[in-house]
C-alpha cells in the first residue's frame, strides 16, 4: 500500500465529502430554521436533476441550467411552504414528516409519468470533461468544479446569515421565534423563504450530481439517507456541523473502500451510531436541541 | 445459499394427513374435472419486477411474453383452447414474489410460472413452485438453479447462466498474460458472475490483478477506483447489474479508466446504455442473450422483431425483454407436443423440445434443464457510427454455447 495511493484516497474521500455535504445542505438548513424534518428531500433532488435536464434540453447548455432548474425547483418549494407545510406549523412534528413522506411518492410518481421509468443521459459539461493530473494522480476536472461551487454555496451562506439584517433574524428566529414574534416580526414570511432557499439548494445539488450519478427516478433515495446520516452527525441544524460530517463521512467511506471496500456503505452508519453514542446532539449541535 | 431450505417445514402429520385427504378428495371429483379441462384456458403465470429498478426490463418482458400468447391464440391455441396470461408485480422482492406465485398456484390455478428478473427471486419463485410441483420457466440468470441442491423436476431454465455468459465474454476479451480487476456487486449475481470470469481467466491464462466487491446499489464509485488504477490492470471487468451498472460505468469513465484498460462487463444492457448514452458506454464490450440486430443474419430474430415492431408503435425488444417470449414460447410449444397441460407430459415434452423462436436453435439439456443457447458478445458503439438511435451494439461474436460452454452434469452433481 504506497503513499501515493492513499493520498489519492484521501483527496477522493474529501471530495465525495464535498458532494455529500451539497446533497445534505437543502435538508439540514429547512430542519435547523424550521424544524421541519423534509423526507421529501430526496425526491426533489431528483426533481432538481430532471428540471436540469429539461433546461439542458431546450438551451443545450449545462450552464443555464444549473442556474434555472435551481431557481424553478425552488419557486416550486416556496409553492408547497405556501399550500402543504403552512397549515401544519402548529401541528405535533409527525405531521409534517408524513406530509413529506407522501410527497416524496407523488414527486416520484409524476417524474415517472412525465420521463419514463427509464433513466435519462446527462452529460459532463464539454468544458468540464477530462482529468487532470494533481501529481498523485489523475483526477475528474468535474468533481474539482463542484468542491468549487461548493466552497462559492457556503461562503455565500456564511455571509448571508452571518453579515446581513435577513440573517440575523433568521438566526434569532431558529433559536425563538415566540420572542421575534412579539419584536414584530413576521416569522411566517421568514420561513417561507427559508423553505424555498432550502428546496433550491437540494435542487442545486441534484443538478451538480447528474454529470456524476445516473439520472433516474429512484436517485434520490439514497441521497435522503446520505443527508440524514450527515445531518446526525454534524448536528442537527447545524451548517457548519454538515460541512465537517460530509467530509468526515466522504473520509470514512473513502477509507473503508480502500481497506474493506463491501463494508463501504455500512460504514456511514456505523460512524452515525458511533457519534450518537459519544455525543447525542452531533458534533456541532447545542444540547437539548 | 445456504438455509435457503429452511424456510419451508417438514410437514407435520396433521397435515400429510389432510394432505392424503385431499389427494383422495381431488382423485374421485378428478372425473367430470377432465372433461372441463379441455376448454379452459391454458393459464400462465408471469411475477415480474414492475415496480422498482428493473421496472423498465420488467414492462418489456411482459410485451414480449403477451405477443407469444397472442400469436399462440391467433393460431387457433391449442386445438381451440386459448392461453392467458396473468401478470404479477414481485416488487423485486424475494417474499413477495415467493406470496404472488403461492397465489397464482393455489388461487388461480395456474398450468404453469414464468418469469422473474433478478436471481434471488427467481430463487425464490423456485422454492414455491417446486414444493407444489408446479412447471416453472425462469428468465434470469442464475447458475444455482442449474446445481443440485436447488434443481427441480419441473423448473426449466430458459435465460442464459453466469457460467455460459462469462465463458462466452472472456473469450473475446481476455488474453492469455493479460491483468484483469475485478469490481463485483456483493450479492449472488456478482459472486455468480466474478466467479464465471475467474473460471475462464485460469482456462485462459490471464492474471486477477485485484477483486473489489461493492456494496449493492451504491451511487459512488470515486472511492473504488483509485486502488483499481494502482492495480494498472489491462482489463477492469465490472459485475453489476441495471443502475449499479450505468453509474459504475459513468464514474469509471469520469476518472479517465478507459485511457488506461479496457472496460468488460458479463451483460450489456441495453436499457442501461440507453439511459448513460453513446459516449460513456462507447467501446465497453458485454455478454447478451438476445440483441434486435440478430435480424440480420437469423430469420427468427426477424420475426420476432417485426411481430414485436407491429404490436408496439415499431418499439424494437430489448434483451431481458426477449426473455419474456423465449420463455412463454417455449412452454406452449411444449404443452402443444404434450397435447395438454398435464405437467408430467409438459416436463417430458419441454425435455425433448427443439425451438427456435428468437435467436436460433435452442434446446433444454436434460439433466440440469438449461437452455443449451447462442451467447452473444457485444460491443458498445462510437455515436458517429450509430445508423438510428436504436443501434447501439455491434454483435463481436455469436458464442454457440453447445454442451462444452456447460458445466458437465457431473460437476453439477448429478448422477451420470
Amino acid at each position: 500500500m504506497d503513499l501515493q495511493l492513499i493520498a489519492m484516497q484521501l483527496l477522493s474521500g474529501a471530495v465525495l465529502g464535498a458532494v455529500l455535504v451539497m446533497t445534505a445542505l437543502g435538508f439540514t438548513i429547512i430542519f435547523g430554521m424550521l424544524g421541519v424534518v423534509n423526507f421529501a428531500h430526496g425526491a426533489l433532488f431528483m426533481v432538481g436533476a430532471y428540471a436540469g435536464v429539461a433546461v439542458a434540453m431546450q438551451t443545450g447548455s449545462f450552464w443555464w441550467a444549473l442556474l434555472v432548474a435551481p431557481i424553478a425547483v425552488g419557486a416550486i418549494g416556496l409553492l408547497i411552504e405556501r399550500l402543504l407545510i403552512r397549515p401544519l406549523y402548529s401541528r405535533p412534528p409527525d405531521d409534517p414528516i408524513l406530509l413529506t413522506f407522501g410527497l416524496g411518492y407523488v414527486l416520484v410518481e409524476g417524474v415517472r409519468i412525465v420521463f419514463g421509468n427509464d433513466g435519462i443521459p446527462f452529460s459532463t459539461p464539454s468544458a468540464l470533461v477530462g482529468v487532470v493530473n494533481l501529481g498523485i494522480g489523475y483526477f475528474p476536472i468535474y468533481r474539482l468544479f463542484v468542491i468549487g461551487v461548493v466552497a462559492f454555496i457556503l461562503l455565500l451562506l456564511w455571509l448571508g446569515l452571518e453579515k446581513t439584517r435577513f440573517g440575523l433574524i433568521v438566526r434569532a428566529g431558529a433559536r425563538d421565534p415566540q420572542i421575534m414574534r412579539v419584536l414584530g416580526v413576521d416569522m411566517r414570511r421568514l420561513w417561507f423563504l427559508v423553505f424555498g432557499l432550502g428546496i433550491g439548494l437540494t435542487a442545486l445539488g441534484g443538478v451538480l450530481a447528474a454529470p456524476m450519478r445516473n439520472v433516474s427516478p429512484e436517485m434520490g433515495t439514497i441521497v435522503l439517507a446520505e443527508a440524514f446520516v450527515v445531518t446526525v452527525i454534524g448536528g442537527l441544524g447545524s451548517i457548519a456541523g454538515a460541512v465537517v460530517a460530509g467530509i468526515l463521512v466522504g473520509l470514512v467511506v473513502s477509507m473503508t473502500s480502500l481497506f474493506a471496500p463491501e463494508m463501504a456503505t455500512i460504514s456511514m452508519f456505523a460512524l452515525m451510531a458511533l457519534v450518537l453514542l459519544i455525543r447525542p446532539q452531533g458534533l456541532f449541535g447545542r444540547a437539548g436541541v | 445459499m445456504k438455509g435457503k431450505h429452511d424456510k419451508f417445514k417438514s410437514p407435520t402429520r396433521r397435515q400429510v394427513i389432510g394432505g392424503i385427504g385431499m389427494g383422495t378428495a381431488t382423485a374421485l371429483l378428478g372425473m367430470p374435472l377432465v372433461a372441463r379441462a379441455q376448454s379452459e384456458p391454458i393459464r400462465i403465470g408471469f411475477p415480474t419486477p414492475l415496480t422498482g429498478p428493473f421496472g423498465a426490463e420488467a414492462r418489456d418482458q411482459v410485451k414480449s411474453a403477451e405477443l407469444a400468447v397472442k400469436q399462440f391464440n391467433d393460431a387457433g391455441g391449442l386445438g381451440g383452447r386459448k392461453a392467458e396470461l396473468l401478470v404479477r408485480d414481485d416488487k423485486l422482492n424475494a417474499g413477495e414474489a415467493a406470496t404472488r406465485t403461492l397465489e397464482l398456484i393455489e388461487k388461480d390455478k395456474v398450468h404453469a410460472v414464468v418469469g422473474a428478473l433478478s436471481s434471488a427471486v427467481q430463487l425464490a419463485v423456485n422454492q414455491v413452485t417446486r414444493a407444489r410441483s408446479t412447471l416453472y420457466i425462469s428468465i434470469s440468470q442464475s447458475d444455482t438453479i442449474n446445481e443440485v441442491k436447488d434443481w427441480s423436476r419441473y423448473t426449466f431454465h430458459e435465460a442464459l447462466n453466469p457460467h455460459m455468459t462469462t465463458a462466452a465474454v472472456a473469450k473475446h476479451t481476455f488474453k492469455k498474460g493479460m491483468k484483469i480487476a475485478y469490481l463485483a456487486a456483493d450479492y449472488a449475481y456478482g459472486h455468480e458472475m466474478l466467479r464465471g470470469f475467474k473460471r475462464a481467466q485460469a482456462a485462459i491464462g490471464a492474471a486477477s490483478v485485484g477483486e473489489i466487491l461493492h456494496p449493492l446499489g451504491a451511487p459512488d464509485y470515486s472511492t473504488f477506483l483509485p486502488r483499481i488504477s494502482a492495480m494498472k490492470p489491462d482489463i477492469l471487468c465490472i459485475c453489476n447489474f441495471g443502475r449499479d451498472q450505468a453509474n459504475s460505468i459513468k464514474q469509471a469513465v469520469e476518472f479517465g479508466m478507459k485511457q488506461q484498460m479496457k472496460i468488460v462487463v458479463p451483460v450489456l444492457l441495453h436499457n442501461q446504455r440507453l439511459a448513460v448514452g453513446p459516449e460513456v458506454f462507447e467501446g465497453v464490450v458485454g455478454g447478451a442473450n438476445y440483441y434486435w440486430g440478430l435480424e440480420e443474419t437469423i430469420p427468427s430474430a426477424k420475426a420476432f422483431n417485426n411481430a414485436f415492431r407491429a404490436a408496439n408503435n415499431g418499439a424494437i425488444p430489448t434483451d431481458y425483454g426477449a426473455y419474456g417470449y423465449t420463455g412463454v414460447k417455449s412452454l406452449l410449444q411444449a404443452i402443444t407436443a404434450a397435447g395438454g397441460t398435464e405437467t408430467d407430459k409438459v416436463v417430458a415434452a419441454l425435455e425433448g423440445l427443439k425451438y427456435d423462436v428468437a435467436k436460433g436453435p435452442q434446446s433444454y439439456r436434460k439433466c440440469d434443464h438449461q437452455s443449451i443457447q447462442s451467447v452473444l458478445v457485444l460491443e458498445s458503439k462510437k455515436k458517429a457510427d450509430m445508423k438510428s438511435d436504436v443501434d447501439l451494439f455491434r454483435v463481436v461474436a455469436t458464442e454457440q454455447s453447445g454442451e462444452a460452454m456447460l458445466r458437465t452434469c457431473a460437476e453439477l452433481g448429478f448422477p451420470a
